[in-house]
């Protein structure tokens, strides 16, 4: 297969690259930027003049709810609703049911993803059996059949102890582990950032300390351990200031972002509306600022939708019966579009991460446009718009933003050289 | 761009009535005077011989309570009754939900029996603005208790006490103490009075039994019980519940008494004719002592009493909001 995309203004972020020019691809390969190899005959072209070309964006965490929560989403609708939002690589997390903590599970989800064929998927292991922080997973075997890094979402190690042999075993085989910081003692009860909003709606508050008290062990656990670590999903300004000394002190550690993390406050939940009940909390407007400043800076180089479809029920009860979660990957590049055209980011900083930032921090074959390279990218047109909704392919509506007329549309997204969406 | 769409408030109607009676958030201080007024003349009603007015003859009204309560529950009956409505009492937490039935099918199986007015107690925050957003947006629904959130009714019988004894709120001075975290009275209290005038409400409670950013409502905090009662004209005592004592909120009933507890000594640095409300049930010996309770400025009693008044006033006012809306919207339709 032989694809010409012509007369796309092609960004690369990761080598600085931004020009209007060709892009020439076959094999699932990048060929050649510019000029046509000689001799290369396209069977598809694609007029890209005026569209903008990027690396395909790289999400670490997108929840397929496959196996165990088909009413929520599959392999197959959520990798489709990935695509559409201009994803072709993502990182799967491992609460599933069963959790992926066997090699079976990491091959089904593999398996599926490829069937499907809409993005590259890369599962993240359990860092312990069943999530329950106490006993290790398989990690090697887990590696050998295709997870990428391990984690064990919120439900973080209560025993340091434990936690410190786990870093100290992944460090032995050079595994990454993802951390989602959060004191299980403070946050319990709690359903929504502890101050003004969540007191006057009369809902148990997390406060940032819940992030803070176990960010500062886990990056002191890292330090001893030497095991390569990226922190997901930060929430509060303080901790994001945690990574940065952390950081400056030499410590190789990497950090990402939920994208709605960057757009929404606790204000949102003033009438109770369940679509705005996300775990780890929406926190305080100085706390979004502090983490728009960290992601311009790079301390936090990951921008990831931290998508979780849900069906309907799951969100309809009183907020604190209802199920944490926003389903955003379909909307990922517009959303996130509509970070620089509030001028908080400029375009190539915003796609640095959304792609070679994210790939960069788990080490994942992707995010870059570079001859030889994969031909994953993303073709959009940034004068154009979304409106969000229009088309919906996650099975999961919770998502706020429907309704909204973002900035942006992708027009295709390519996984090794094949159109994978289409709009 | 800005994720929340501006939106009408949800309790009230297209001509700014009441529909639903969630909370006290948002409803301006005529809203409020005009609960505070039909209530008045509802205490007349009360002290006839034959108690019932026929304002709701033929609806039904559903009390619906997921938590216990004897008193909210038997107040809002009795109103319902003296507004001649058909009474039903369902004490959910003993029935549906435990056979797994959700808040969403209890509700709408009670909607199907041709109900008109739900009365709601949930142990969820926000469980009253569910059901009047997602679950019987045509029904009146008036919230009975949510969690930590609001207890507005309560909030204005409490007005309702203190404008009968105190005349107005322009030059008062009142204190609520105890547990402010956990009490959805206290979050009533605290709108109402503001929205009503009062320029000095003061909370009194250690650190561990205020929510954070308790600025917000316009009131001054105080941890030491002796100043803060100091001069006032009201002091609202809270209801401590047993279970503070675990998870390092409190070390024991006796050091909140010892610290926090309304004795007869303390009530002296208050106003002489200073009003002591508690919304009940009361701990005698844990957050006040028996003999101000039962003593002269205790009006306790009368609290309940005025329950009943301005649960009818609200009953009626949301059932009226509610029939003018849905003219309205049948208007529209045609």
């Amino acid at each position: 297969m032989r694809t010409a995309i012509i007369g796309a203004r092609v960004i690369d972020p990761s080598s600085g690259l931004d020009q209007v020019t060709d892009l020439y691809i076959e094999g699932g390969k990048l060929l050649a930027i510019g000029n046509a190899p000689a001799g290369f005959s396209a069977e598809t072209t694609l007029d890209a003049h005026g569209l903008i070309a990027a690396p395909g964006l790289v999400d670490l965490s997108v929840a397929l709810r496959e196996p165990g929560y088909s009413r929520k989403g599959s392999i197959a609708s959520e990798t489709l609703a990935a695509a559409a939002g201009g994803v072709t690589s993502l990182c799967c997390p491992p609460f599933t049911k069963p959790v992926l903590d066997t090699s079976a599970v990491a091959e089904l989800i593999l398996d599926r993803a490829r069937e499907a064929g809409h993005t590259k998927v890369f599962p993240i292991g359990a860092l312990s059996k069943g999530l329950d922080g106490e006993q290790l997973a398989e990690l090697v075997a887990l590696r050998d059949a295709g997870c990428v890094a391990f984690g064990n979402g919120l439900e973080s190690f209560r025993n340091s102890r434990t936690l410190r042999r786990a870093l100290e075993y992944a460090a032995t085989f050079d595994l990454q582990v993802i951390f989602h910081s959060q004191d299980h003692d403070l946050a319990e009860g709690g359903l929504a950032h502890e101050g003004a909003t969540a007191s006057f709606l009369g809902l148990p508050g997390i406060p940032e300390t819940a992030e803070t008290v176990a960010l500062a062990r886990d990056l002191l656990l890292v330090e001893q351990s030497g095991v390569r670590a990226h922190f997901s999903q930060l929430t509060s300004a303080r901790g994001a200031e945690l990574i940065a000394d952390a950081q400056a002190r030499g410590l190789p550690v990497t950090a990402d972002v939920a994208l709605y993390q960057l757009i929404l406050t606790d204000e949102a939940l003033i009438d109770f509306s369940s679509l705005y009940h996300v775990q780890p909390p929406l926190r305080s407007r100085a706390d979004r600022d502090g983490l728009r400043e960290a992601v311009k800076s790079g301390v936090i180089s990951a921008i990831a939708s931290h998508h979780q479809p849900h069906e309907r029920d799951a969100k309809l009860a009183p907020f604190g019966a209802t199920e944490p979660g926003i389903s955003s990957v379909q909307l990922l590049l517009p959303l996130a579009m509509s970070l620089v055209e509030d001028g908080l980011f400029d375009l190539p900083t915003l796609l640095a991460r959304l792609s070679s930032g994210p790939a960069n921090a788990l080490r994942l074959p992707a995010g870059r446009l570079a001859v030889g390279a994969p031909a994953d990218l993303v073709l959009f047109d940034s004068s154009a718009s979304t409106l969000a909704g229009d088309t919906w392919f996650s099975k999961g509506a919770n998502c706020p933003f429907l309704g909204h007329c973002l900035p942006a549309a992708v027009r295709y997204t390519l996984v090794d050289g094949h159109i994978s969406y289409q709009a | 761009m800005t994720p929340i769409a501006a939106k009408r408030p949800l309790q009230l109607n297209d001509q700014g009535q009441l529909r639903h009676f969630l909370s006290l958030d948002g409803l301006p201080r005529e809203l409020l005077t005009e609960i505070l007024d039909t209530a008045d003349s509802f205490l007349e009603v009360g002290a006839r011989a034959v108690k019932k007015v026929p304002l709701l003859r033929g609806k039904t009204v559903c009390n619906v309570f997921f938590e216990n309560s004897t008193r909210t529950r038997t107040t809002f009956e009795l109103a319902a009754q003296r507004l001649s409505a058909d009474v039903i009492t369902l004490n959910v937490s003993t029935s549906s939900t435990s056979k797994g039935e959700t808040l969403f099918d209890t509700l709408r199986n009670l909607e199907a029996m041709a109900a008109d007015i739900f009365v709601v107690r949930h142990a969820d925050s926000g469980a009253a603005h569910f059901i009047a957003e997602h679950v019987c947006p045509n029904l009146a629904i008036i919230n009975g208790g949510d969690g930590r959130h609001a207890h507005p009714t309560q909030g204005m019988l409490d007005m309702l006490t203190i404008r009968r004894h105190k005349g107005s709120f322009e030059n008062l001075s009142v204190a609520i103490v105890g547990d402010i975290l956990h009490s959805r009275v206290a979050r009533s209290n605290m709108l109402a009075l503001k929205t009503l005038g009062c320029p000095d409400i003061r909370v009194i409670a250690p650190k561990t039994l205020l929510p954070v950013g308790i600025e917000q409502y316009g009131v001054s905090v105080y941890h030491d019980l002796a100043q803060g009662l100091k001069d006032v004209d009201v002091v609202i005592m809270l209801r401590l519940q047993r279970e503070r004592m675990n998870g390092g909120l409190l070390p024991s009933e006796g050091e909140f008494y010892r610290l926090f507890g309304l004795t007869e000594q303390r009530l002296k640095l208050a106003k002489p004719d200073a009003l002591v409300m508690h919304p009940g049930p009361i701990n005698r010996g844990v957050e006040i002592e028996s003999a101000v309770a039962d003593g002269p400025q205790s009006v306790i009693l009368n609290q309940v009493t005025y329950g009943i008044a301005v649960r009818m006033a609200v009953l009626s006012m949301a059932m009226s909001g509610q029939t003018a809306q849905r003219q309205l919207n049948a208007e529209e339709a045609n």
